[in-house]
């Protein structure tokens, strides 16, 4: 059902690019595991999931945007307030005067999850208001979101609060180390957090919505021609308002996992630039979601070899590692990608007539 | 006249529309009946538009009222016209051009089996329409990839999937060829037949007549008057349609072709997707004449044009303007040449619309003067260098030549003025007086010999500024002034506007607000106005009314009789056989014909412009009068 998802040639060619460096990596882990031996090869695999997934749910809430006609360079910011708030809730749900169910660590942190998700979503919805509502250009309105998430998470950071408990693994590995190749496997599908399992899920989801339902169609078209799909009864700004909703979210979602999943701690500006790595990445996956997912992995991917690399002790200054993942992306998007087309009306705001 | 037993559909009573400055609607009063294809013809700013928007919902009326079926509606939006069965094709085509037609079609009222779309049923509903209405189209079709003739078709499938009783066509044939015109037509009637009513918005007196069962002219925001094909002429139409009596012929008189001014030499050229759609072309416009090239649009016309403007690079061949080789020249220089373009978008490559009228006419003049004044600061930095350094050489050779005069001759000359042989010896005393002498001298003789350096250099400026200036200003270039004299060019402006009948409030008026008609006379008045030897004119009357159409012509004409090359591309054989002396047919980006004017019939040209060989169809009449 995948394969016959979308709708252009080039999107078919993403899906097959896709495919290729899918078998290529298979291929890169087998040779690297002879060399390097398992437990090396898994780490950077780990290593390259934990990567991925805040940059992939990045990609999609900049497709929810961007395909709405509304460029959002805002989303590391909505993910670093997301951050902090699934963070803070989680530390005050377990401190005092809180109901014994709330403490509870399962309830506690799917309601701080929830919690950084919807602060994710209201983010959305300001820059829907900033940019639908009241037009204000649409660079501007994301960049006030960015230096609002970075002051204010920053004015409001307690230093030395610190969590108790982050979000478990979901299926623990059921293969013990003597059952060989599939416990190696199994440490890479087993052993991962609810949010990186429902990445996956989302990424699937969110491709069938929107090439297989009305929803997504009224999307692509109000990023493409908004006053064709406004004659025809489509209410634009409706359905801007509720994608940002969406969009806000999706990187609330990557937000929460870094606190909530990946480190389990608040640190000041912790989203790093991933907001924008995730907007090349979905420039790289041509506004499709399964696009972009791949260039996620690939950033990823860049990322676990580059804190392996420094594990090696190669006598290459630590800085210079450090750029592989950020001089990959420019890389990709500049020699492979060659020419996106974005959606025709994206950034420009819509005026009913 | 059948048709108006008809029941009436739809009917708009005293409609009144005011615009800050316009009365858009003035006391409109019309009816639509059942299966009538109603003509709406008027000159652009009539009102027709207005009267249109109000009946779909986009404005609201300041008094009167709109019956449909009988019962009085007012519709907040365009949704709810919709849904009341009122359908529009908008002269812009509102479809999305990276979906399929299918897409395009089902958007907002999609078909869907749980939360899933069912494209497939969309497609069938599509194909059963399309069936039904005889309008072939195929619902997997990328937009893009389809000719504006079957994107029309698409447009009008939408409001029949919305189940349009009234179907408002928009200056729906404006885009379309001749060939499209004709199938529209089929497609207006068959409709008609069907039940549905249609309301043809138009300025072209020959469709109307073609098509429509009844005409309702309209002027200045009033009706002025209802009529049938029948009763009328387009004489009688026009003279409606402008309030006067309008020539419909162009008057002209035989050419008197001269000098070459425009020769093409085996030239071709790629569109942007890399296909070969001009091949081989060679044609020559002579001084005073019109050489006309007819096609159905899409034959490399523009491509053609956009090749000979500087606009696209040939890739083999050659042109020449006035004996001067252009071939891959800037814009500019062939600007400079003498050659003028009236682009076929003009609100793309004609003007810009946020630019004042005035702005808007020295668009490509403003950097010669007197619009682009003097001081020449730009070309200050290379006198000024130039200047300094001829007066300081010259300061320095006759400083030199005065210093071995006076170190020499005159100081042993002073010296003995007052009996000093050696200055070394006399002791400070008695040099005080001989030192004196010689500071004044010193600072008398560099005034002197400063003077005569600015002098020198000075006239070596005047006699190098004609030598090297051009030079310069080409290299700069090509500016007269970097200072905008916007007097001169309000003052250029106004003559213009008042020569070529632009209708503006002032020249200081955006252009993208005038009327198309006036947009067009603002792009002919500056192209002409700079009385150009070789004229390109490319779909020159597009989209534009009668009145503004009949000047345009008349200034074509009285272009080449001051002795202008006119090359005059149009997809409207009307205006190819109206205008042209001699004719170029050109099809799939080859020149299959050229031949006289008077000696070719319209029949001829539209199978040449089809394909057929030149041979067979221009032995034809020599055969039927054999």
């Amino acid at each position: 059902m995948l394969s016959n998802m979308t709708t252009t040639a080039s999107n078919n060619r993403t899906i097959l690019t896709t495919a290729i460096g899918a078998v290529l990596a298979v291929a890169a882990a087998f040779a690297a595991a002879s060399f390097a031996g398992p437990a090396t090869v898994v780490a950077v695999i780990n290593a390259s999931i934990r990567g991925t997934v805040p940059i992939a749910l990045g990609a999609m809430s900049g497709i929810f945007s961007e395909r709405s006609a509304i460029v959002n360079i805002g989303i590391e910011g909505m993910m670093l307030i997301a951050a902090y708030v699934g963070f803070m809730l989680n530390v005050f749900l377990s401190g005092p005067n809180i109901p014994a169910f709330l403490q509870y660590e399962p309830v506690r942190l799917m309601v701080a999850l929830a919690g950084g998700v919807f602060v994710g979503g209201l983010m959305g919805l300001l820059h829907a208001l900033l940019s639908v509502r009241f037009k204000v250009d649409q660079i501007i309105s994301g960049t006030v979101i960015n230096t609002l998430a970075l002051g204010l998470t920053g004015y409001l950071y307690l230093a030395g609060a610190t969590t108790s408990g982050r979000l478990p693994p979901l299926i623990a590995n059921p293969f013990d180390e003597s059952a060989g190749v599939a416990y190696w496997i199994g440490e890479i599908i087993f052993n991962k957090g609810i949010i990186t399992y429902l990445t996956v899920i989302l990424i699937i989801a969110i491709t069938i919505a929107l090439f297989r339902t009305a929803w997504g169609l009224r999307t692509r078209a109000i990023g493409e021609h908004p006053r064709a799909a406004d004659t025809l009864g489509v209410n634009v700004y409706r359905l801007q308002y509720f994608n940002l909703f969406i969009s806000g979210c999706m990187a609330g979602l990557g937000g929460v996992f870094l606190t909530l999943e990946a480190v389990g701690s608040f640190e000041r500006g912790m989203t790093s630039g991933r907001g924008f790595i995730a907007l090349a990445v979905m420039i790289f996956g041509k506004w499709h979601p399964l696009g972009a997912a791949a260039g996620a992995l690939l950033f990823g991917f860049a990322t676990a070899l580059q804190g392996q690399l420094q594990f090696f002790g190669i006598n290459i200054p630590h800085q210079f590692i450090g750029m592989l993942p950020y001089l990959l992306t420019v890389i990709v998007l500049a020699g492979f990608v060659g020419r996106a087309r974005p959606p025709a009306h994206d950034g420009v705001p819509y005026e009913v007539e | 006249m059948q048709a108006n037993t008809k029941n009436v559909v739809l009917e708009v009573q005293n409609i009144t529309k005011q615009f800050p400055g316009v009365l858009a609607n003035d006391n409109v009063s019309m009816k639509l009946h059942e299966g009538e294809i109603l003509a709406l013809l008027g000159e652009n700013g009539a009102g027709k538009s207005t009267l249109m928007n109000i009946i779909y919902g986009l404005y609201h009326a300041d008094s009167g009222s709109v019956m449909l079926n009988g019962r009085e509606v007012h519709f907040a939006s365009p949704r709810e016209a919709i849904h009341s069965g009122i359908g529009m094709v908008h002269q812009h085509f509102q479809l999305i051009p990276v979906m399929t037609v299918a897409e395009n079609i089902v958007l907002g009222e999609e078909v869907t089996n749980g939360i899933f779309l069912d494209m497939a049923e969309a497609a069938r509903r599509v194909r059963e329409l399309s069936e039904q209405h005889n309008l072939a189209v195929d619902p997997d079709a990328l937009i893009e990839d389809l000719p504006v003739g079957i994107q029309q078709r698409v447009e009008i499938i939408k409001a029949l999937y919305r189940d349009a009783q009234i179907l408002i066509l928009d200056e729906p044939t404006a885009v379309l060829t001749p060939q499209e015109v004709q199938e529209l037509f089929k497609i207006m009637r068959n409709l008609a037949a069907r039940g549905v009513s249609i309301i043809f918005i138009t300025h072209k007196l020959k469709e109307v007549l073609a098509v429509a069962h009844r005409i309702v002219v309209m002027r200045g925001g009033r009706v002025v008057g209802t009529t049938t094909p029948q009763e009328s002429t387009e004489a009688s139409l026009a003279a409606m349609m402008v309030g006067r009596e309008v020539l419909l012929r162009v008057e002209k008189s035989p050419a008197h072709p001269e000098d070459i001014i425009l020769e093409v030499d085996g030239l071709s050229a790629e569109d942007d997707r890399g296909h070969m759609v001009v091949r081989n072309v060679s044609l020559q416009v002579r001084a005073g004449e019109v050489l006309g090239v007819a096609g159905v649009q899409g034959n490399g016309q523009t491509e053609l044009v956009e090749v000979l403007t500087g606009l696209r690079r040939a890739s083999s061949g050659s042109f020449q303007i006035r004996g001067r080789l252009l071939t891959n020249a800037s814009p500019r220089a062939i600007t400079s040449a003498g050659s003028g373009h009236i682009p076929e978008d003009r609100q793309r490559y004609g003007m810009v619309k946020s630019y004042t009228v005035a702005e808007n006419l020295v668009l490509n003049t403003y950097y010669t003067k007197p619009f682009a004044s003097d001081p020449n600061w730009r070309m200050l930095p290379f006198f000024g260098a130039a200047y300094t350094a001829v007066a300081l050489i010259s300061f320095g050779v006759m400083a030199l030549i005065w210093n071995t005069l006076w170190d020499n001759a005159l100081w042993p000359l002073v010296l003995g003025l007052f009996g000093i042989t050696d200055p070394a010896e006399a002791g400070r005393e008695a040099m005080s007086t001989p030192n004196l002498i010689g500071l004044i001298v010193l600072i008398v003789l560099t005034l002197l010999l400063g003077s005569v350096a600015h002098q020198i250099a000075v006239r070596v400026m005047r006699w190098l500024r004609p030598h090297v200036e051009p030079r310069l200003r080409h290299m700069l270039g090509g500016s007269d002034g970097l200072v905008f004299n916007y007097d001169a060019v309000d003052r250029y402006a106004e003559r213009l506007v008042k020569e070529y009948d632009i209708r503006t409030p002032s020249v200081q008026t955006p252009g993208g607000s005038l009327s198309g008609g006036n947009q067009q006379k603002m792009v002919v008045a500056r192209e002409f106005g700079r009385s150009p030897k070789l004229l390109i004119a490319a779909q020159p009357t597009r989209g534009i009314d009668v009145g503004s159409i009949e000047f345009i012509h008349q200034r074509i004409v009285a272009q080449r009789d001051a002795g202008a090359a006119v090359l005059l591309v149009s997809a409207e054989l009307d205006e190819i056989t109206a205008l042209s002396d001699r004719i170029a047919v050109i099809y799939k980006g080859e020149i299959v014909a050229t031949v006289p004017a008077d000696t070719v019939t319209r029949e001829q040209l539209g199978l040449l412009m089809a394909g057929a060989s030149a041979e067979d169809v221009l032995r034809a009449p020599a055969e039927a009068i054999a």
